[in-house]
């Protein structure tokens, strides 16, 4: 296994770069904060439409919602690995089409964990900012995402870590990532697969595990936080249930 | 833009046939790996409630493991690396049969069996101590206080996680494409690589995969709606 790590160590952490494509630990990173980064805007969208108080605007995110609730992320790969060139205009990389593809997908999980840390905020916060005359954008803007966001912390990291192992799928359509990589190294090697998926396995693990302990750890904290302060009644977010 | 929809290629003779056979091993696949699951979940929560240190310790990295290392690597390493480590004799046993839908089973099954255990466990720990007290007072022995006592309450309390796993194990059943197993997406892309009706086979497909979803969905909301959880 060292020897393996040590001939192709460097390919599996950055792949070809800098004579080619980054790829590798590296842009499974990078494609995972990116898919967060660029979800987190329409999903703060699709969360203020889910509990919006106008009918078509709950009914439109809800619909967007549960679509992707009930469509496997593969088949959005494939949607967006097809499509995507056809609604920009021009040919897309892989790399783009896979975070197109998390950005639809992810967009939806995150805005429930959002909806579920506004709803955990007491009533009393919008309406207090309401009659102290701020808009609607406002009130949200200044009041109430600001503690749903520090609230629902852990949770975003647990959604973070779902990201990461969901960027694995970009080896269906060949992106350059780190599974991709490893089938790679397997592939030229050809008599040590045990070795090959042994790293692959063991280095997700110490990536997710670590960082799933961190949210757990944030967790703790926060809910210590908020136990401390009198006269707030705020629900303590508990973790969601993980998925794979 | 002058592209005209053509359902029909998609659904008549020939592809209807390699649809309908995607339909029919996804459903085998994700009854299969369900059960397995279940059944897994449900030995891995009764150890790990066991009270015995190492074994509770084994399967909290069993769980660990299976929720932190992405589902399409679990599987890779079944398909690829376990082949290596089993005896030649079951190698070849199972490369007699369908090794590639073999191999998918088990490791979907494996890893939402540490989901669905986890569940449990959250359902189980959600009843007072007292219960299990008053189970034994009662002469039922360990088994037995589980059985008629702890399981039917924890059941409740985690029906709503378990529904909603099931549907995520339904959904990650299409990543049994990636070891070439003839399950709906995989099906898919066949068809769609012989008439280039991307646009309707895919249409068709993630239609067939919404309403299956959306039939999980819906036993899910009659659960929570019977038994509200706390």
């Amino acid at each position: 296994m060292w020897d393996i790590m040590r001939d192709q160590g460097v390919l599996l952490l950055i792949g070809q770069y800098p004579n080619g494509p980054l790829g590798g630990l590296v842009a499974t990173v990078l494609l995972a904060i990116l898919g967060l980064a660029l979800s987190f805007p329409c999903a703060i969208l699709l969360a203020l439409g889910r509990i919006s108080p106008y009918r078509a605007f709950r009914s439109i995110s809800s619909a967007i919602v549960q679509t992707m609730r009930g469509t496997p992320l593969l088949l959005v790969i494939f949607w967006s690995y097809f499509f995507l060139p056809l609604v920009i205009g021009h040919a897309v990389s892989g790399f783009t089409t896979m975070v197109g593809a998390l950005v639809i997908y992810e967009s939806s999980y995150l805005a429930e964990v959002l909806r579920s840390g506004i709803e955990a905020l007491p009533k009393g916060q919008v309406e207090a900012a309401r009659s102290l005359g701020l808009s609607y954008w406002r009130t949200n803007y200044l009041i109430i995402l600001p503690q749903a966001l520090f609230n629902t912390l852990p949770s975003l990291l647990g959604q973070f870590v779902s990201i990461i192992k969901e960027t694995s799928l970009g080896y269906v359509i060949s992106v350059n990532e780190f599974t991709f990589a490893a089938a790679q190294v397997n592939s030229v090697l050809l008599t040590k697969p045990v070795q090959v998926f042994s790293i692959l396995a063991i280095t997700y693990f110490l990536l997710c595990s670590s960082l799933t302990q961190t949210a757990r750890w944030l967790e703790g904290r926060i809910a210590r936080r908020r136990s401390g302060q009198v006269g707030r009644v705020v629900k303590v977010m508990p973790l969601p249930e993980p998925a794979p | 833009m002058g592209y005209h929809l053509d359902f029909a290629s998609v659904l008549t003779g020939q592809h209807l046939s390699w649809l309908v056979r995607g339909i029919a091993v996804t459903a085998e696949l994700s009854i299969a790996s369900w059960l397995l699951a279940f059944g897994l979940a449900v030995i891995l929560v009764l150890i790990r409630m066991s009270g015995l240190r190492p074994a509770e310790w084994f399967v909290g990295l069993y769980v660990e493991y299976h929720q932190n290392v992405p589902l399409l690597v679990q599987v890779l390493f079944w398909y690829f690396a376990v082949p290596e480590l089993l005896p030649q004799k079951a190698t070849i046993w199972i490369n007699e049969r369908d090794s590639e839908l073999i191999f998918a089973i088990i490791a979907l099954g494996l890893c939402f069996s540490a989901y669905m255990s986890e569940a449990l466990r959250s359902g189980i720990r959600a009843i007072p101590k007292t219960q299990f007290e008053a189970g034994r007072v009662l002469g039922l022995s360990y088994l037995g206080t589980m059985r008629y006592i702890i399981v039917p309450q924890a059941v409740k309390i985690s029906a709503p996680p378990l529904v909603n796993y099931s549907l995520l194990l339904f959904k990650n059943s299409s990543l049994a494409m990636a070891i070439g197993v003839h399950e709906l997406t995989y099906q898919s892309r066949l068809i769609e690589n012989d008439t280039f009706r991307t646009f309707e086979v895919f249409t068709v497909a993630t239609v067939i995969y919404l309403s299956i979803s959306f039939l999980i969905m819906w036993v899910g909301e009659r659960f929570e709606r019977r038994a509200p959880a706390h």
